[in-house]
């Protein structure tokens, strides 16, 4: 699914798409743009988006990848989708909860308690 | 330890620097959280230069950053040779109305990872220090 110069993998379960990064710190705005773009061409593909975003193993996150985050999900609500994020170390968390994203984004724990979010 | 860096806008040097100055402050004992803010704010600063002041300058021109790490705190400072920018004009991204504007984070990042921020008066020159908690 994803290029080989991707910085993100790609998976789908039970038609839900699950997107990992490759790198743990999400800082590097060239590779953010890159990542954005790759999951708008996956948004754009499915008719009613499920995305699941798993940062297991993201170290550090920057302002730039809150803003593709943002814009993530409002193209998937256009299009009656839905966004989920999860496994995000408690210091990322922080990070949501001081520019108040986490009231905004859906927050799980974990992969599994995401999948559910999708019925 | 402290120096000055001319950085231009290229990943590698930006990284380099990032990791001088974390690496400095997990030796001098700052602990995961002080290095975690530290990393996070000089690179919202470092970005802001080159994404805002730099907007309509050559890809090629540098900023100046500074840094000074002891016991008590850490302090960088990074300047870009744009215009400048005034901070309060800077619509609050943690507003509702604002929420969804993708924009505008970096600066609230810095603001509360920091244990003190300020802009000279011409706005293109951001000055950051980070105390360690025990020394506050």
């Amino acid at each position: 699914m994803a290029g080989s110069d991707s910085r993100i993998r790609v998976k789908e379960t039970e038609g839900v798409t699950l997107i990992e990064f490759i790198d743990r710190n999400i800082l590097d705005e060239a590779n953010i743009q890159a990542i954005g773009e790759e999951i708008a061409s996956l948004i754009e593909r499915a008719p009613k988006p499920k995305l699941l975003v798993s940062f297991a193993n993201v170290d550090h996150l920057s302002s730039a990848a809150l803003g593709t985050l943002i814009t993530v999900n409002t193209k998937i609500r256009n299009k009656g989708g839905k966004l989920c994020l999860a496994n995000i170390d408690p210091q990322i968390y922080e990070v949501f909860v001081i520019t108040r994203l986490n009231q905004l984004f859906e927050i799980k724990e974990s992969t599994d308690e995401a999948m559910k979010v999708f019925g | 330890m402290s120096g000055r860096v001319s950085l231009i806008n290229d990943r590698d040097q930006i990284n380099a620097l990032q990791d001088l100055i974390v690496e400095g402050a997990e030796e001098m004992g700052y602990a995961k959280g002080a290095r975690f803010a530290l990393r996070l704010a000089v690179e919202e600063a470092i970005a802001n230069a080159f994404r805002h002041g730099h907007k309509n300058l050559p890809a090629d021109t540098p900023v100046e950053v500074a840094y000074d790490l002891s016991d008590e705190r850490v302090f960088v400072s990074v300047e870009d040779q744009g215009p400048g920018f005034v901070p309060d004009a800077v619509p609050d991204p943690t507003l509702d109305e604002n929420l969804e504007t993708p924009g505008g984070r970096g600066l609230v990042l810095m603001r509360a990872y920091m244990t003190r921020i300020a802009h000279n008066p011409t706005g293109n020159r951001v000055e950051m220090e980070l105390r360690r908690p025990e020394s506050v």
